[in-house]
């Protein structure tokens, strides 16, 4: 590369999706549940621009509709597997005695057919929560809790090498030496150094879980109808895509470029932080 | 590195032990009873019959020691002609009643022909692009290549496919949209047929290897021909296919290797999605189907065979990089 890659390109991407679905419905007030039988199964037309499905519902709304949900799974997820990989690297990176039976944890989890998994999780619990949280936030939380919760791996194994590096930098000796305590060492001194990193696994961690809920929901094993998101949408589709290709392509478009985005987001960013690669 | 190779596969078995625990505890206390849908009517003493044909009388850790045993020393017996079929309880699909191990014997070969032979043809292409774009740093070919990588980690099969389907299958005609398994290679004619019903599911399944791959390879090949070995070799006048092919080619392999390793039992998960959206009827057309239908032995069998194929793809690359980097054989 000849010049330096700026996160302007990601950053606009997902700026931009994050406005189609926030703000789109406020320009867009066609509501995504309203069926119009006497419309079904339209291509495009002034009333619906993107045409509507077999129950002559908007496409357009209901894809503003189901990349909230979308693209909340990937942040949520994403959080949750950043808080965790990143508690389970710096402890690992700062202990001697935790190291060795976090990473032994670690590679378990890396050992697990995640997909597999993931639909079984999806198969078998989704009526019991939904009993308890009622059907919309008990699925949320079940799809998000299991994509976030099997996808801190890689993070906490880069944060691990970065805070073993770090550990043997004066600053971080000199610091101990005055006695600073073990939060204040990790919020003061440990992760403002390890910033770089932990943007970088954030970046990608999005665009992974996104594509793992699109993965769920397109097998028929993740979100309902009625709560439908990029990937259910292109599920419901998929089995049209002769007669009505949009139905399948729009959805597969954007959550391509939601990955998208928070991919060249996150190398971006390490191109940043590393120079030389660059 | 005896002994480091002798401790990684000591750690093989107590990881697959945890892992079949964690799928089987997953199951298990998973809500839902396999007998909630079977009329009311049924009389008590029936319905604990059947609840006792399906393997469900004993509790938990007996049934969990119970599919171990079939797993580990009744199916391989069988396998080889050890154990007689019949004497002892083999692992039963709740659907068909019949063994586990036959159904997933019937979807297996389907699976690696598509899937196997994509993850084969992504490999190579990745090495060769890796290859050539590192040799031209910045030529049109390393643009592509670049631009194909950084594509292919957001690039679904799911929309891949969907994608090739309209234009290929159906806009001109090329390819079937739908895998037919049925179809038996006799002639020419059913080999095309064959070949063109490949084409599809191949494509987009290798497209995110070679894409997932390519990066690796470029950026290991690229730190290969900076060092001083190459510039020495160089000024030997060796040619410069000898170069690339023997001189780079086995170092740059180093950091990839475990990439294509690891990657390969990652073509179930593939398979799953693929498979589903082409009709193939593999292993992960299986699983997909048994979990709808809450056929629980089946998905747990398949599931931890996944995780062996996964743990056993681990220690293959483990063993076999100090083969190929001699620094490590002393560590």
């Amino acid at each position: 590369m000849l010049r330096r890659r700026v996160p302007l390109f990601g950053i606009a991407l997902l700026a931009g999706l994050a406005a189609f679905v926030l703000i789109g419905p406020l320009i867009w007030p066609v509501a995504p549940t309203q069926m119009d039988l006497l419309a079904r199964n339209q291509g495009a037309t002034w009333a619906h621009p993107l045409g509507t499905d077999q129950l002559g519902r908007d496409l357009m709304a209901r894809l503003m509709v189901g990349g909230r949900v979308s693209l909340a799974v990937g942040l949520v997820a994403m959080l949750l597997a950043v808080s965790f990989g990143t508690a389970i690297g710096v402890a690992a990176g700062m202990s001697r005695r935790l190291d060795g039976p976090l990473m032994r944890l670690t590679d378990l989890f890396l050992a697990l057919p995640l997909l597999p998994l993931l639909l079984i999780a999806a198969a078998l619990f989704r009526a019991p929560l939904a009993v308890r949280f009622g059907p919309e936030a008990g699925l949320f939380a079940l799809i998000t809790i299991a994509i976030g919760g099997t996808a801190w791996m890689g993070t906490a194994r880069i944060l691990r090498g970065e805070v073993r590096a770090l550990m043997q930098r004066d600053y971080i000796r000199a610091a101990r030496t005055i006695g600073t305590r073990a939060p204040q060492m990790i919020w003061r001194h440990i992760l403002p150094a390890i910033a770089a990193p932990l943007g970088v696994s954030a970046a990608l961690g999005m665009a992974s879980a996104i594509l793992m809920e699109s993965a769920l929901s397109f097998l028929g094993f993740g979100f309902a109808p009625d709560m439908p998101s990029w990937g259910r949408l292109l599920y419901e589709g998929t089995p049209h895509l002769g007669a009505y290709p949009g139905r399948a392509l729009w959805p597969g478009a954007l959550i391509t470029l939601a990955a998208l985005g928070a991919t060249s987001l996150g190398d971006a960013l390490r191109d940043m932080a590393d120079p030389r690669r660059a | 590195m005896r002994s480091h190779a002798l401790r990684r596969l000591a750690m093989t078995i107590p990881t697959l032990l945890v892992i079949s625990a964690i799928i089987f505890a997953l199951l298990e206390f998973a809500p839902g009873d396999p007998m909630a849908q079977l009329p009311s009517t049924i009389p008590p003493d029936v319905r604990a019959e059947m609840r006792a044909a399906l393997g469900l009388g004993q509790p938990a850790p007996v049934r969990y020691g119970m599919w171990l045993w079939q797993m580990v020393v009744v199916e391989p017996g069988i396998a080889l002609g050890i154990v007689a079929d019949g004497d002892t309880p083999r692992i039963l699909s709740w659907q068909t009643r019949g063994p586990v191990m036959t159904l997933i014997a019937q979807r297996l070969p389907q699976t690696m022909i598509v899937v196997g032979s994509a993850y084969i043809i992504g490999v190579i292409a990745a090495i060769g692009l890796g290859i050539l774009s590192a040799r031209r740093q910045g030529s049109a070919i390393d643009r592509a290549g670049t631009g194909l990588a950084a594509m292919g980690y957001a690039l679904p099969p799911f929309f891949t496919a969907a994608v090739l389907i309209y234009v290929f299958a159906i806009q001109l005609e090329w390819a079937p949209t739908i895998y037919d398994t049925t179809l038996h290679v006799t002639g020419w004619n059913s080999f095309a047929a064959q070949m063109r019903q490949m084409a599809l599911p191949i494509t987009v399944l290798s497209l995110q290897t070679t894409a997932q791959i390519t990066r690796y390879m470029r950026a290991a090949m690229l730190d290969t021909l900076g060092q001083e070995y190459i510039l020495a070799a160089r000024a030997k006048g060796l040619r410069e296919r000898t170069i690339l092919m023997v001189h780079a080619l086995r170092n740059s392999m180093i950091p990839v290797l475990p990439v294509i390793a690891l990657g390969a039992p990652q073509i179930f998960a593939g398979a799953i999605i693929t498979e589903s959206i082409f009709g193939v009827n593999g292993v992960g057309q299986l699983l997909i189907t048994s979990l709808s239908a809450g056929d629980l032995p089946v998905v747990q069998t398949v599931t931890v065979l996944i995780a062996v194929a996964i743990v056993l793809a681990n220690l293959a690359s483990d063993l076999a990089l100090p083969w190929l980097d001699p620094r490590l054989r002393d560590a």
